[in-house]
């Protein structure tokens, strides 16, 4: 069964433990810069958003990759290969949703992998806003939801528009 | 079914899988028109010449057996001729292919400028993977090299020769380099960002002509320059454009104008033949016009569309958003969409010309249109996300105007404060945090 990150702001306190843990676990160093997940804050309203790849389906990162350096695991998550990843950084502007970036210490680019299965910053997060949950106990339909958004601010018919499953 | 694709770019190849996946039975064929044994990307060239990557690393494709796995037959050949009523494709070895459904996605080449000496040995351009094993012959750590044409492209081997430990000279003709992909103050700081790193950086200048013969050490030629000056060269790499591949259609009555003339479905004047990439006009998503956008993912988008009508799977295009990326030797700039801006559009403006900073964003109405950037690259796709889904900014366009900094405020308010929808939504189907 998918499991996803569920991500309820207004449990947010903006304590930014998911950002330390991210780095930590993924670049070894407490370097929120580098953290794929990021909290926003909104300073006049005292409001917090984490804020990560949502492992589209439609993966516009994926897509736009020249050489195949981003693949979909069995898990339906967007992998970065970085055996492959030229840094090109195609995919940081492709992604509409900004949530793949460039690392310049290493060349290549990053986004999040949900820690191939458990999330560190689903773990470090002390109020319950980050959770990973299965996706259907979630209610979870990236494609209804994406479906409905086209339909209200986009069109379905589109470059983007899912193709059919063969 | 019969499909053939001409071409193993980027579109052919995304065309040749999603017809595969849309149709298990039929056969597909796919044709490159340069002998190499997979096809590869023009994009990881750079990557390949300052040997960050092997030409392994430059396939389009990394699983081995790719195409075969897939059914799709792969096959090297140059086009001659089309005859749309007969329904078949000539190769110039006289090879004769039959089609059901045709793709032509045969990309561009680059344009060679007229002047004397563009054909002499170490005069290269830079755009397959054999003109990249050609350069790497004369690209020495040290070598003293001229590039013509401070475009996107140009810009990108720029930074591989460097980073190969080559003395560079850039000369454009434009007075700033990336004219067409940024402003003058963005020109102007990736120019001096590279006279900085020690690049001989020549704008409004034209190269006269290249001839045999050099004093200086390690050159074999020398590039004469508009203003007078003379630049010793061991290679001059040619960059000063690229035009869509259509002399082959000559005849076949396909229309053609810059690139191939393509309907709505990516379909050309003649039935059954469909185009993708750079060798056709799809539609631009800002002007709603036809042009040819020679990016990386528009051919891909245009590769997947055009396979899902030729599949039967009726899709039109809305159009493709014009953007690019580049990193000048560190300095990484961006742009998106109507970038220039629009005559009755505002504009916020956020420059650190000695941080090397520089954010730009163009608004028509409340809806940003337009951006481009330098020196800033996290989340940079939120720009992308704005300018195409069209979304309405409301206040924020006015908070946006007084400090375009907030960008990443903007986005996930306005993305987030409409429930249930909006690229943040599946992501959210949580309680939607309250707008102000």
């Amino acid at each position: 069964m998918l499991r996803a990150l569920v991500i309820d702001p207004g449990k947010c306190t903006g304590c930014k433990q998911c950002e330390m843990a991210c780095s930590f676990v993924k670049e070894g160093e407490f370097n929120v810069s580098k953290s794929r997940i990021r909290v926003f804050d909104f300073h006049t309203e005292a409001r917090f958003v984490p804020y990560t790849c949502t492992q589209c389906a439609e993966a516009w990162c994926q897509q736009a990759c020249p050489v195949n350096a981003i693949t979909t695991n069995a898990d339906g998550v967007k992998v970065v290969h970085e055996n492959l990843c030229v840094g090109c950084k195609v995919c940081t502007i492709a992604c509409p949703f900004g949530t793949v970036n460039y690392n310049a210490s290493t060349g290549k680019v990053i986004k999040c992998d949900l820690c191939l299965g458990s999330p560190a910053c689903a773990e470090a997060c002390p109020t319950g806003a980050i959770t990973f949950k299965d996706t259907e106990q979630a209610g979870f339909d990236k494609m209804k939801v994406w479906a409905t958004q086209a339909a209200h601010a986009t069109s379905t018919q589109g470059p983007n528009t899912p193709a059919a499953k063969g | 079914m019969n499909y053939v694709v001409l071409g193993a770019g980027p579109a052919g190849v995304t065309a040749a899988e999603t017809l595969r996946s849309l149709d298990k039975a039929s056969s597909i064929t796919i044709i490159n028109g340069e002998d190499e044994p997979q096809p590869y990307s023009r994009m990881a060239i750079p990557y390949y010449i300052y040997g960050k990557i092997d030409e392994h690393g430059t396939y389009l494709r990394q699983t081995p057996g790719h195409y075969e796995k897939l059914g799709i037959t792969y096959k090297v050949g140059r086009c001659g001729g089309i005859d749309p009523a007969a329904h078949k494709v000539y190769l110039t070895g006289g090879e004769a292919l039959s089609y059901d459904k045709l793709l032509i996605a045969t990309g561009a080449s680059p344009i060679i400028p007229r002047m004397p000496g563009s054909n002499l040995t170490g005069v290269h351009t830079c755009w397959t993977l054999n003109d990249a094993r050609e350069i790497l012959k004369h690209a020495d750590k040290g070598s003293p090299v001229v590039l013509v044409g401070a475009g996107f492209i140009g810009s990108i081997i720029l930074e591989a020769l460097y980073l190969r430990g080559c003395k560079i000279t850039i000369v454009e003709y434009a007075p700033r380099m990336v004219a067409r992909m940024m402003d003058e103050t963005a020109g102007g700081m990736l120019g001096r960002w590279c006279k900085a790193k020690g690049v001989d950086v020549r704008v409004s200048t034209k190269v006269e002509g290249i001839h045999e013969g050099s004093d200086a050490p390690g050159a074999k030629l020398t590039v004469e320059l508009s203003d007078g000056t003379t630049v010793p060269a061991a290679l001059v790499v040619l960059a000063v454009g690229v035009r869509s591949n259509t002399g082959f259609l000559v005849g076949t009555g396909i229309a053609t104008n810059v690139g191939i003339t393509v309907d709505q479905h990516l379909q050309t004047t003649a039935p059954d033949i469909y185009a993708a990439g750079d060798c056709c006009e799809g539609v631009d998503l800002s002007t709603g016009k036809p042009d040819m956008l020679a990016i990386q993912p528009v051919a891909v988008e245009h590769g997947r569309l055009a396979a899902l009508n030729m599949a039967g799977h009726s899709t039109p295009h809305r159009g493709s958003l014009n953007m690019n990326v580049l990193d000048t030797m560190g300095l990484i700039s961006s742009s998106f969409g109507l970038w220039q801006g629009t005559p009755l559009g505002k504009t916020a403006r956020l420059i650190d010309e000695d941080g090397f900073k520089y954010l730009k964003l163009e608004f028509e109405g409340d809806k940003l249109v337009g951006a481009q950037c330098v020196g800033m690259t996290d989340h940079v796709g939120m720009l992308r996300g704005l300018i195409q889904s069209g979304f309405h900014l409301g206040n924020w366009r006015d908070r946006l105007l007084a400090a375009p900094e907030r960008l990443r405020e903007a986005y996930i308010d306005v993305m987030q404060s409409r429930p249930g929808f909006g690229p943040s939504a599946p992501h959210t189907n949580t309680p939607i945090a309250k707008s102000a």
